[in-house]
């Protein structure tokens, strides 16, 4: 009885997250029919399938949107996918690339290329993406550091990754202190978080770390479920907690770091994104990790959308509208759905 | 499989917790570990679990995964059903795709402890109790050959607790497995280990069968309780505290 209950679970888990898909290709296809133009669904699929002999259209969706709407959907893939493996590695509910400082290191590192400009031996637009990863790896090093020790505990990971919120935005604070008004307002414009630097060549970059990763995490999906009983259960069931833990922050590392050193500091995303799919298909991570992918690519895809329709002829920065959005969907979360989330 | 430690000391950093355990247990053995609070029982079963770093020797016939080690903590409040936690004690071998071996044991596990309704719920919708039975079928449906348990029963009913320490008997004997148990229930430890090992600050105070340890002056030294000890239907002693010894328990 209760292997056919959970096998019929298992298939709902399925049809759950194949719904979700359906909807981000729905908001997909709505994110390249949006902008200054309303384009008729009809004609973004006719550029799609390259039947549309339009110059004009071809240039709008396939050189404009499309890497927008492309990159929409990765980045909150790799965001949600990232939130998900620190929340249960971390055993949190608040762990996220933003809450444990690995967006602030990330924005930190932009603005030090920033600043640096023509100082630096390569272009600007390589500079700041690279300084940003690179940042965002540090950070996650720092705490993955503190995770070595012996006797480090999930609550003492999760203090070190606020200590480095702290640092690193206080660093950010001291640079834009320093800063002239037109590299302030380059750094500030940056933290917003945005998908008007998106390229198809960026996009692909997100992709292979992604499609790289994502068969990496499943192959823990068990441990990792494991892992959600605590240490030393797990520990007891035979998983390395230590090795683990390592190999999952250098994942998150990667995925995060390409994340924001594309599009800048995004908020929101990879927090709420696992919640939801938690609640929806529960904590077996065989499911939660790509449910977490999916409603991340799906939220941050609407988002995308949201930011074009709200003040027709203005694309507001992405980060305002998730964090707008993420707020009272968040404080909804935890008041209404937080035994349903199994972190209460 | 067979367990031999000889001089194992053990603890937390500075803190030495273990002072010296020397103790056999052989397979079809059921061993109790008795003793007052702190004086080294978890730290035992965690360091022959293999979870804690030590001195001294200690050696299993057999392979560290063929042990089954259930840890005193069952509050974890996550949302897996019962039937997954149980899975999970398959861990070694479940891949993305369950093999159908795993979902049986796994079945078999919980069928043996009776919770097979259990299966649908969450976790944190379990009473303690209830939990506990969930993580003993877990460890049960890892097919171990040697059982650790950390006060496996202490939420349990007196009926549960009836059935539980049957079923661990019976299985230690029918598989031929090596259990050791942290009990608090002295009585109950008498009417199903074969042998006790009263633990007292860190050193074995005496081992041997349930007559030979349960003795007025040895639970006199480890508890600080005079107690009476009368004979029980089954031949087994009965013990019936009746004071703390003054300053004892005010010494925890």
């Amino acid at each position: 009885m209760s292997a056919a209950h959970w096998r019929g679970g298992n298939r709902r888990r399925t049809v759950v997250t194949a719904a979700a898909l359906l909807a981000l290709l729905a908001s997909f296809a709505a994110d390249l029919a949006t902008g200054p133009a309303l384009l008729p669904l009809a004609d973004v699929l006719a550029v799609l399938g390259g039947v549309s002999e339009d110059r004009m259209l071809n240039a709008i969706v396939l050189q404009l949107r499309l890497p927008i709407a492309v990159m929409a959907a990765l980045v909150g893939a790799a965001l949600g996918l990232s939130g998900a493996v620190m929340q249960t590695i971390l055993n949190n509910p608040l762990a996220s690339s933003y809450t444990l400082g690995i967006s602030a290191a990330a924005g930190f590192g932009a603005a030090l290329a920033i600043l640096a400009g023509a100082a630096l031996p390569v272009p600007e637009k390589y500079a700041i993406p690279v300084a940003a990863f690179v940042f965002a790896g540090l950070a996650c090093a720092m705490v993955a550091g503190v995770g070595r020790m012996r006797g480090a505990t999930p609550e003492l990971l999760v203090l070190t990754g606020i200590a480095c919120l702290f640092l690193f935005q206080s660093l950010l604070s001291l640079l834009q202190f320093l800063a002239s008004p037109e590299a302030l307002q380059q750094i500030v414009f940056w933290l917003f978080g945005s998908l008007m630097r998106a390229s198809l060549g960026k996009a692909a970059l997100v992709a292979a770390v992604l499609a790289a990763m994502l068969p990496l995490l499943m192959r823990d999906a068990w441990r990792l479920t494991a892992l959600r009983l605590g240490d030393e259960r797990a520990a007891a069931l035979g998983v390395r907690v230590g090795s683990l833990r390592l190999r999952c922050f250098a994942a998150v590392s990667l995925l995060t770091g390409v994340a924001v050193a594309f599009v800048g500091t995004i908020g929101f995303v990879g927090l709420v994104a696992p919640h939801i799919a938690r609640m929806l298909v529960g904590e077996d991570q065989r499911h939660l990790l790509p449910a977490s992918a999916v409603f991340g690519a799906l939220l941050l895809s609407v988002a995308s959308v949201a930011s074009k329709v709200i003040l027709p002829g203005t694309v507001f920065p992405i980060g305002i509208i998730t964090a707008l959005v993420g707020v009272p969907f968040f404080a909804w979360l935890v008041l209404a759905a937080g035994p349903r989330t199994g972190w209460r | 499989m067979r367990l031999e430690s000889n001089g194992l000391t053990a603890g937390y950093g500075r803190q030495q917790v273990l002072r010296g355990i020397s103790l056999t247990v052989a397979p079809g053995e059921v061993l109790a570990i008795l003793g007052a609070n702190g004086s080294g029982k978890s730290t035992l079963l965690r360091a022959a679990a293999g979870q804690l770093p030590y001195q001294g020797t200690l050696r299993w016939s057999g392979p560290a995964s063929a042990i089954g080690y259930l840890p005193q903590d069952n509050a974890a409040r996550v949302a897996l059903t019962a039937f997954e936690v149980v899975l999970l004690g398959r861990l070694r071998s479940l891949t993305l795709r369950v093999a159908a071996s795993d979902i049986e044991a796994a079945e078999g596990a919980m069928a043996e402890l009776g919770i097979t309704s259990l299966g649908p719920r969450h976790l944190g919708e379990l009473s303690g109790g209830q939990r506990q039975l969930v993580f003993l079928a877990q460890v049960l449906a890892s097919s171990p050959r040697a059982l650790l348990l950390d006060e496996p029963t202490s939420a349990l009913d007196i009926a549960h607790q009836l059935q539980v320490l049957s079923l661990l008997s019976a299985a230690t004997a029918r598989r031929g497995l090596t259990t050791i148990a942290v009990l608090h229930d002295l009585n109950a430890a008498a009417r199903f280990a074969g042998r006790l090992a009263l633990l007292h600050e860190g050193r074995v105070l005496a081992i041997g069968a349930p007559d030979q340890v349960l003795t007025p002056g040895l639970l006199r030294t480890a508890y600080g309780v005079e107690a009476a000890i009368l004979p029980g239907p089954d031949g087994q002693p009965i013990v019936l505290p009746l004071r703390a010894t003054a300053g004892h328990v005010g010494g925890l």
